[in-house]
């Protein structure tokens, strides 16, 4: 979860909104409390500079009448001085504070406001004067003060709520996202399995998503027409070569009907050999349409077992005739998912080339076998194998070894063995063995 | 039999036709679709072959058309395609047999054959005969001339297709599809081991052989 796309994208979202709330609030604040409190600081400083020198020209009864003056024309404003150990000598505060000033004489405090029990906030500045006494000049700040607290719980709630809303709407389009993509994952899944004709689904929207899904859409329509285009080709190998090869086949045999023996000897061969090559030219067509995913619709739940022991059978006849023992078992109850016609021709081709490389006399297995999640088809023969630098090439088409050219066959048998293998996401392994080969085949099971 | 073949392309209409004609059947060749459906359900056949691209009227659509209307003739679909969903959708479409081109004419006259045959009342069989072979369905007990014969399942049902097709050749690839229900192509007829040792219990030892090889196409089982 915290891997994907959306996740990162949901919190970086938050964070931008969270910084820029953050610097508005401190644009507003700069900009009006700020300003106030700057407002009192310069009114307090010049205050204490103008006091000051009032008592430094004309003395302490001077200043003590002036700060009686201004206190009456500005009730906001506080005066008092003292001596230096706080003793309060006159002004309107009646008191000092007993919060000690910074450095630069900076005070807060909170004093009784006249006439009431309430303490209120001030904030003052604390000037030494000459000969012992100190001036301090306060101002009520209580209005401020307020609105302060007010900003700062408003932004806290504000905060609060825009991460929550961020938070909540980053989950929101994330979910509607992922959906998305869930939906084209799905599809384009489909689409690596074969299923060629599958499109993402577009919600006519325009977002991003629409476009990406029109786009791959349309590269889809070219692939398919493609792959329509090849298969066309193959479906024109089978129309223009097998049509006419099936037609001479069809004359030879009509001409054979009537044939004195010694010629329609001849003419049968010729017919066998067309078979032969029909059969290659079939062999090679089924290749291609088992990779296109072609037999993906057909594919359907199927207990391999009966498999197992039908080629089994229809092969025992073909081994005891070659004096080789054909020996089968099948574990019961292994499903798989596939095709059985396919399978079957997989099955058949593994028995039949183990038949047909096994010495006189030998023996050959089929044996079906569920291992964990997996089953298994295990062909052995002991004939002369396959060498071990070799077992990569005899998939190949037309690839055959030098041993077994005499024999018949196309060389296209393991092909189609390992094509089906394939389209039923199996695996087809080689072993030693000792002597002869062991072909592996492994599925997935199913339920 | 009266039999009606629909084949756009000439030299394999052609073919066809002469082929049939010369098993003995009444053949009507058209090569478009229109023109084969109005004769379809206009005429009186026994049969029909029908290649499945056409021009005008698709060879399935005849075939759905005429499986709509509940008529049952017998169809054989003819077409270059081949995969096993085409192969199903042609069978689903109501035809009775698929044939993939090319073929050998020998495959189609005996699935033609085949079909005819079925069209023959057949009733609820119990016992089958073709010479002095005979075939208890029910007891599932197989003699000939008064000597019991032993036979394994698959042989048993080997044999009764055979029977039940008694005359007709019947092809290596119509044997695996109907006695071993598989649609493969073998790389080796493995078929023939099978029928040699049928041929050796039911005729070795007997005059009149009955299980006969016919070069290029199959088997047939006839008493002559």
């Amino acid at each position: 979860m915290t891997r994907t796309t959306t996740f990162r994208l949901t919190l970086s979202y938050s964070l931008i909104f969270a910084v820029s709330l953050g610097l508005l609030a401190f644009y507003f604040y700069w900009s009006t409390i700020g300003l106030v409190l700057r407002e009192t600081d310069e009114i307090l400083y010049s205050e204490t500079q103008v006091l000051s020198e009032v008592y430094r020209k004309r003395g302490i009864d001077w200043l003590a009448k002036s700060l009686s003056v201004r206190a009456k024309v500005n009730r906001k404003m506080l005066y008092q001085f003292s001596t230096l150990d706080n003793r309060p000598l006159s002004g309107n505060l009646r008191m000092w504070p007993s919060v000690s000033p910074s450095e630069e004489g900076w005070v807060e405090f909170d004093y009784m406001l006249p006439g009431t029990e309430d303490y209120v906030p001030a904030r003052g500045r604390v000037y030494p004067l000459p000969d012992g006494v100190q001036l301090l000049v306060a101002r009520n700040i209580e209005e401020i003060t307020q609105i302060k607290k007010v900003f700062n719980r408003s932004l806290q709630v504000g905060l609060g709520l825009t991460m929550l809303f961020a938070l909540v709407g980053g989950i929101f389009m994330s979910r509607r996202v992922l959906r998305r993509v869930s939906e084209f994952t799905v599809s384009t899944g489909q689409i690596v399995d074969g299923r060629l004709g599958e499109r993402l689904t577009s919600r006519e929207t325009g977002d991003e998503f629409d476009v990406l899904a029109r786009h791959v859409n349309e590269m889809l329509d070219r692939l398919e027409t493609l792959v329509g285009a090849v298969r066309h080709v193959s479906d024109n190998i089978a129309h223009d070569l097998r049509t006419p090869l099936t037609r001479l086949r069809n004359r030879i045999e009509t001409a054979a009907l009537g044939a004195p023996d010694l010629v329609k000897r001849e003419l049968e061969a010729s017919v066998a050999d067309a078979d032969e090559l029909l059969r290659t030219f079939s062999s090679l067509l089924k290749i291609a349409r088992i990779e296109s995913g072609s037999y993906k619709p057909s594919f359907e739940r199927i207990d391999f077992a009966p498999l197992i022991f039908d080629a089994a059978d229809l092969y025992q006849g073909l081994a005891h005739e070659k004096g080789l023992v054909l020996m089968t078992d099948c574990d019961p109850i292994i499903f798989i998912h596939g095709d059985r016609n396919l399978l079957f021709q997989a099955l058949s081709n593994l028995v039949d080339n183990a038949i047909k490389y096994s010495p006189e006399g030998g023996a050959v297995s089929l044996i079906g076998r569920r291992d964990g999640d997996h089953a298994e088809v295990i062909v052995t023969d002991v004939g002369n194998g396959i060498p071990e630098n070799e077992w990569e090439n005899v998939l190949e088409r037309f690839s055959r070894l030098d041993q077994s050219r005499s024999l018949p066959g196309s060389g296209l048998g393991l092909s189609v063995v390992n094509a089906v293998v394939k389209a039923h996401e199996g695996q087809l392994i080689f072993e030693d063995n000792n002597p002869g080969l062991k072909a592996v085949v492994k599925f997935s099971l199913v339920r | 039999m009266n039999l009606l073949v629909i084949e756009d392309d000439d030299e394999t209409g052609q073919f066809i036709k002469n082929g049939l004609v010369q098993a003995g059947h009444k053949v009507d060749l058209t090569d478009n679709g229109q023109d084969g459906l109005y004769l379809a359900t206009t005429g009186d056949f026994d049969l029909i072959v029908i290649d499945r691209m056409l021009p005008l009227v698709d060879g399935l659509t005849i075939v759905r058309t005429l499986r709509a209307s509940d008529n049952r003739i017998p169809i054989v679909v003819l077409s270059a395609l081949g995969e096993i969903d085409h192969r199903v959708a042609g069978l689903n479409a109501g035809a009775d047999d698929y044939l993939v081109k090319p073929f050998a004419f020998s495959e189609l006259e005996a699935r033609v054959g085949a079909l005819l045959r079925r069209v023959a009342p057949e009733g609820p069989e119990t016992l089958l005969r073709v010479g002095d072979l005979e075939m208890n369905l029910i007891t599932r007990k197989v003699g000939r001339n008064g000597k019991s014969i032993d036979l394994q399942p698959r042989e048993f049902r080997l044999l009764e297709y055979l029977m039940r097709h008694a005359g007709q050749v019947l092809t290596r690839t119509m044997l695996l599809e109907h006695v071993w229900d598989y649609h493969f192509d073998p790389q080796t007829n493995v078929i023939d081991v099978h029928v040699s040792r049928l041929r050796s219990k039911i005729d070795k030892g007997f005059e009149a052989q009955l299980l006969h090889t016919v070069r290029g196409a199959g088997y047939k089982l006839a008493s002559l």
